[in-house]
């Protein structure tokens, strides 16, 4: 047989990508990376939060090297109601530096960049159409349109999508209560602006999530972040209670930027880019197979995100992925072995690292966060409790307790919904 | 600077969004007989943040590809054989600037 093209080729420049291909040249393999977006990162898109300590193991100076908007101290979670918003807000010292956010066309882009540095081979503007296989069913390289790459190795980093995957019968179509579709507007304010109305100085940032009212009560939430001169604004929906909901995913957005707790931030602003993408919400249950002959499966295509409710996690577990294939692909290369067998590494490394730890932890999350409740009922009941307590007018003052079991009495939830939420909130989560 | 944000209809919003059009090629495809028997149209079009989609009045759908955001919904939502949808060819199709 003749030599392959390169050791590695690569699919998506996502930061699943970015880093495994980054890490495996730096390996001195030969690595090419495709990614169909006519520069890296322009077909992406995300809330915006990265949770940065993974990222550190790779680029030990990215928050002052990278491209990223702000630092966040500030993180805050908000049930949103049709008459009001209440809510946790944290600031905290303690938060610094565990998180930034991003805007995804200059984030990628950069992490494409240090690719290049390292000597990647880098072809945007190609989108990888299927997958090449031997008689025997293992991946040998890829075809994009007239053009065939063949490769000791294919990583699948190609996004929540997961096409390649896909089209070889590894992954099946994911249900619709495993996928969320987040909606999304970037909204230019001065930087001034932002400080002012989100507290902060600097390059200080915050990062709200809303639930509830957010959705119009589907599954799923909004989030705003704020960039150097801009504010992310969205929602994710899960799509099996959209489907069902009735409503339009567009009327969801508008709704949550038209709330008062919501359009107090977005004032005067101006829309500069709005957009769509897929998140995987399936946590472990949606990990399938990660390497074949010839193949492994990195970040959204391997179905690594975590919803906590709190918070959409997926670049960094993009990361933590791509730092364990290509840790599991080196040692299969420098064995000479790229069979399932040899690649194995990667699964282990995968498992017995954070993104196995974390994923194990949260694995009850997805049920729990279908619990309807969450959407819907809670919100009012706090903000009842809430009212109840600062509304002093002049009636007689109750406890905190009875007021609180006042408002549960008159809300929809009874107090087994409320034992049997609490006790699989305090599990999943 | 006062006054409300303007979010504006989704038309005015893709309006910001820069796209490379294929005028060859649509990477989208309905087979309408799958659409009006399995009656998908209506969820498709709702479902779809961009507005691609429009339910038609004999149950069929109407696809404006130019706008699509390339997120996937359409297709994680439609019944099975309703449509073909696949990525743009590259370079093509929607280009964040943000993100
Ligand atoms: C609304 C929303 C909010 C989110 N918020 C957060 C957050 O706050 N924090 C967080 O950590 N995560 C968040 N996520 C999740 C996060 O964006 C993803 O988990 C992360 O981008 C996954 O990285 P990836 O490299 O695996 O995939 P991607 O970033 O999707 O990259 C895949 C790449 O492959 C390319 N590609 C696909 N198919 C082909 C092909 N056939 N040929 C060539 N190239 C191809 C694509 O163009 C793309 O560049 C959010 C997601 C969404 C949608
Ligand atoms: S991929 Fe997304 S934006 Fe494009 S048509 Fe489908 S739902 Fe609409």
């Amino acid at each position: 047989m003749s030599e392959p093209d390169f050791d590695v080729a690569v699919v998506g420049a996502g930061p699943a990508g970015c880093v495994t291909a980054y890490l495996l040249a730096q390996q001195g393999h030969s690595v090419v990376l495709v990614e169909r977006g006519e520069a890296p990162g322009a077909k992406n898109l995300s809330g915006g939060v990265l949770y940065g300590r993974v990222l550190e193991q790779v680029f030990p100076d990215f928050a002052a090297a990278a491209p990223v908007e702000r630092r966040v101290v500030r993180n805050a979670v908000t049930f949103l109601t049709s008459t009001g918003a209440v809510g946790v807000d944290l600031t905290s010292d303690r938060l610094d530096g565990n998180a930034y956010t991003v805007l995804r066309a200059r984030f990628d882009a950069w992490l494409a960049e240090r690719c290049e540095e390292a000597g990647v081979f880098l072809m945007p503007g190609v989108r990888v159409d299927r997958l090449l296989t031997s008689p025997s069913g293992a991946v040998t390289g890829l075809v994009a349109g007239d053009d065939e790459l063949s490769a000791r190795v294919v990583v699948a980093a190609d996004g929540v999508n997961s096409f390649l995957a896909r089209g070889l019968g590894l992954r099946p179509k994911p249900a619709q209560n495993q996928l969320a579709v987040g909606v999304k507007a970037v909204v230019s304010l001065p930087r001034e602006t932002i400080d002012d109305r989100f507290g902060l100085v600097g390059d200080e940032g915050a990062a709200l999530a809303m639930v509830g009212e957010a959705t119009g009560g589907i599954g799923g939430g909004g989030f705003l972040y704020t960039n150097a001169t801009s504010l992310s604004v969205g929602v994710v929906l899960r799509l099996d209670d959209l489907a069902a909901s009735g409503a339009s995913a567009s009327d969801v957005f508008d709704r949550y930027c038209e709330h008062p707790a919501v359009q107090r931030y977005l004032r005067g602003g101006e829309v500069l880019e709005y957009g769509s993408h897929l998140v995987a919400e399936g946590g472990l249950g949606m990990l399938g197979t990660v390497a074949t002959d010839g193949l492994v499966v990195v970040g959204d295509a391997a179905g690594l995100t975590i919803n906590s409710g709190l918070t959409v996690r997926g670049m960094d577990l993009a990361i933590g992925s791509a730092i364990a294939a290509a840790g599991g692909i080196g040692d299969a290369l420098d064995a000479g072995d790229t069979s399932a067998a040899g690649l194995a590494g990667y699964r282990e490394r995968l498992m017995a690292g954070f993104v196995g730890k974390d994923l194990t932890t949260y694995a009850k999350a997805p049920a729990f966060l279908e619990r309807p409740r969450m959407y819907r009922d809670y919100g009012p009941v706090l903000e009842d409790v809430m009212v109840r307590a600062f509304d002093l007018d002049t009636t007689p003052r109750k406890h905190l307790a009875s007021v609180a079991w006042d408002a549960l009495r008159t809300s929809p939830v009874g107090m087994l919904d409320l034992a049997s939420d609490l006790w699989a909130g305090v599990r999943a989560l | 600077m006062s006054g409300a944000l303007q979010v504006g209809s989704v038309p005015e919003r893709l309006a910001h969004n820069r796209y490379a059009l294929d005028e060859d090629e649509s990477h989208i495809v309905v087979d309408q007989d799958v659409v009006r028997s399995t009656g998908c149209a209506g969820v498709i079009a709702r479902c779809c943040p961009a507005h691609v989609y429009t339910e038609l009045p004999d149950g069929g759908l109407g696809v404006e590809y130019a706008a699509c955001l390339e997120c996937g919904t359409c297709l994680a939502v439609a019944p099975e054989g309703a449509l073909s949808w696949h990525y743009p060819r590259g370079g093509f199709g929607v280009s964040f600037r943000e993100g």
